[in-house]
């Protein structure tokens, strides 16, 4: 109850909001960037699970982002199988990467564990860089087909794309949601805080880290098959070390740790950079020095700071109630 | 088989690359533990002030070198001393990101000042000689020898000065080196200094032989957090031999394996040994 932001309620104007934009707002290039926005907030949201809630800061997620996309690509146009059933082939491939990825890397710790995936990460690139006869290597993956229809649900408008990924959007947080307010996400955050301490009080680490990082691999696969569809053409580049980079920053900027953090900081992140042309070449330049910035003296972002600003006030107006509550006191056992 | 010592010589040269960039980045590791993603960062500003040092100013190569060495090298100890010596005794993660938005910065600078385009370095040493019926150009031999020279000159300056002697304490024993009174923020700056001041030499000597562009530190920064995995993280003679080892690695299997995949193999040998060992080779127990 603490967090503000994290209230179901919150969450649910947000989405309001979010559904209902279209309808206002008839603006093109908005949906497009908001659909945009959506598609990453998964992947940063999967992001998020792993490095945020359980503190192991993962590299290789521009690599399940990739499996995700160049999956779903490859399904649709090489093998020819409809859209549905490759997307859920594609999330379920890349859960199936990361769960394998994840049973070696997680028995190495910290640094070790960073520079583990981004090995990973960087082995996904080269071999679709490199593997010319399937992915294309280079000149990419052009063609993609965008969702079937579902019945009388058409996907070839911009709107319906844009509700597709807000759909995807609002079941992802849902389980996010789930999750960092059951048992599982309080095991997370313990493993988080001590490893020592959670193994004292008998919880399975490697089993919880395990489905932390895979299901964290799913949303990021989901993630990059929504963009394949999306965009219809992909490059090596989107697996490349850098997008990674990105997806951290996103989820500095917004607050790691946070369920609002993955779509706030998204949102702020993408729309400045495409807002401001001058950034979009070298947006880094700033963003380099905010992240450093963000590290030296607002480690949770913007949700997590927020949120340490209304808990502390919140604390104070009790004090300060407490305060009242012995003067009254006093003054009546005096009288 | 005289593919095969052209190989080893080309391996030679490039495994004394890996091993400069490697042997900062152990001794950073090592001494101050920072997981300095950055130091890619510091090998390319490296190779742009030698360039612009040459073309710009007109500077002789070894002055260009020199000057790029002092200009890293202080770039290594203002981040030091404006980032890592606040986040001292923060969780590795926090680390870790702010060599990475160090590292996002340099590059968007470099791409700002220099462009993205690829440059050539032009060096006086550009003619081929023979050497044991071996053709090889004068650039590479100089690499060697160079690279050489400068682990001699950081061995003897970590043995015989009482600066040196500092640093190898405090790799040794924190707490000890602190209770003898090793002042730790001397310690700190210098040991970046020294790691942006390799890496910048690194890059200059390997400029020639390479090209220069603002991503080229990215493959060789990751390459050199594997040697330093393969060598013990923190350890001296394990990052020299780990360079080595993987330069002669990557020449030979990209002759007789595949040149596609010659970047492929220093990351499969890394996921294989943490794979096998996941506290690295050479633990040294519990930190």
């Amino acid at each position: 109850m603490l967090n503000v932001l994290s209230k179901r309620n919150m969450l649910i104007t947000i989405a309001g909001i979010a559904i209902l934009f279209p309808l206002v707002f008839q603006n093109m290039y908005l949906l497009q960037l908001l659909t945009l926005v959506f598609i990453w907030s998964i992947a940063v949201y999967g992001f998020n699970i792993i490095s945020g809630y359980v503190g192991y800061l993962s590299l290789a997620h521009a690599g399940f982002f990739a499996i995700g996309a160049y999956g779903l690509g490859l399904l649709t146009t090489k093998a020819g199988l409809p859209y549905w059933v490759s997307l859920l082939m594609a999330v379920v491939i890349t859960a199936l990467a990361g769960a394998l990825v994840g049973l070696i890397a997680l028995r190495t710790k910290s640094h070790f564990f960073a520079i583990y995936t981004m090995c990973v990460g960087m082995i996904i690139y080269l071999l679709i860089d490199k593997w010319d006869s399937l992915t294309g290597g280079v000149r990419g993956l052009i063609g993609i087909s965008a969702p079937d229809n579902i019945g009388p649900i058409t996907f070839d408008s911009l709107t319906s794309q844009y509700y597709l990924a807000l759909f995807f959007l609002i079941v992802t947080i849902f389980v996010c949601y789930r999750i960092v307010h059951s048992l599982l996400g309080r095991t997370f955050i313990a493993i988080r805080n001590s490893e020592e301490l959670a193994k004292t009080i008998g919880i399975s680490i490697m089993k919880n880290q395990l489905l932390a990082f895979t299901l964290s691999a799913l949303f990021a696969g989901l993630s990059g098959a929504l963009y394949a569809s999306f965009i219809r053409f992909i490059g090596p580049q989107i697996s490349a070390i850098t997008v990674t980079f990105e997806m951290l920053m996103y989820l500095l900027v917004g607050g790691i740790g946070t369920l609002t953090g993955p779509l706030v900081g998204t949102l702020i992140v993408i729309s400045l950079t495409q807002s401001l042309q001058f950034l979009e070449e070298y947006r880094m330049l700033i963003f380099g020095p905010v992240v450093v910035l963000l590290v030296l003296y607002y480690p949770r972002g913007i949700t997590g700071s927020i949120n340490t600003f209304l808990l502390k006030r919140k604390q104070q107006k009790v004090k300060g109630r407490d305060k009242e509550h012995e003067v009254k006191r006093d003054v009546g056992e005096a009288g | 088989m005289e593919l095969l010592f052209q190989q080893i010589f080309n391996g030679l040269t490039i495994g004394s690359v890996y091993t400069l960039v490697a042997l900062g980045l152990t001794l950073v590791f090592g001494i101050l533990h920072v997981p300095n993603f950055a130091h890619g960062a510091f090998y390319m500003v490296g190779a742009y002030i030698t360039l612009m040092m040459m073309v710009g100013f007109g500077f002789n190569y070894w002055i260009a070198i020199i000057a790029s060495v002092a200009v890293v090298a202080l770039l290594g100890v203002v981040t030091q001393q404006l980032i890592f010596k606040r986040l001292e005794g923060a969780d590795g993660m926090r680390m870790m990101v702010a060599a990475i938005g160090i590292l996002l910065f340099l590059e968007a600078f470099g791409q700002f000042m220099w462009g993205t385009e690829y440059h050539r370095m032009t060096t006086p040493y550009g003619s081929v000689v023979n050497l044991f019926g071996l053709t090889v150009t004068l650039q590479r031999l100089l690499i060697i020898v160079a690279a050489v020279i400068l682990m001699l000159a950081l061995h003897f300056f970590l043995t015989k000065t009482m600066i040196g002697a500092a640093i190898i304490a405090m790799a040794q024993n924190r707490e000890g080196a602190f209770l003898v009174g090793i002042n730790a923020n001397q310690v700190a700056w210098l040991t970046f200094a020294i790691a942006g001041g390799l890496a910048a030499a690194a890059a200059s000597l390997a400029s020639p032989i390479n090209l220069v562009f603002p991503t080229m530190g990215n493959l060789v920064i990751m390459k050199a957090f594997v040697i330093i995995i393969i060598g013990g993280m923190g350890s001296i003679p394990g990052a020299i031999v780990g360079g080595y080892l993987l330069g002669l690695t990557e020449s030979i299997g990209a002759t007789y394996i595949s040149s596609d995949y010659k970047d492929v193999i220093a990351f499969l040998l890394l996921v294989l040994i943490l794979t096998a060992k996941p506290t690295g080779l050479f633990a040294k127990g519990v930190q």
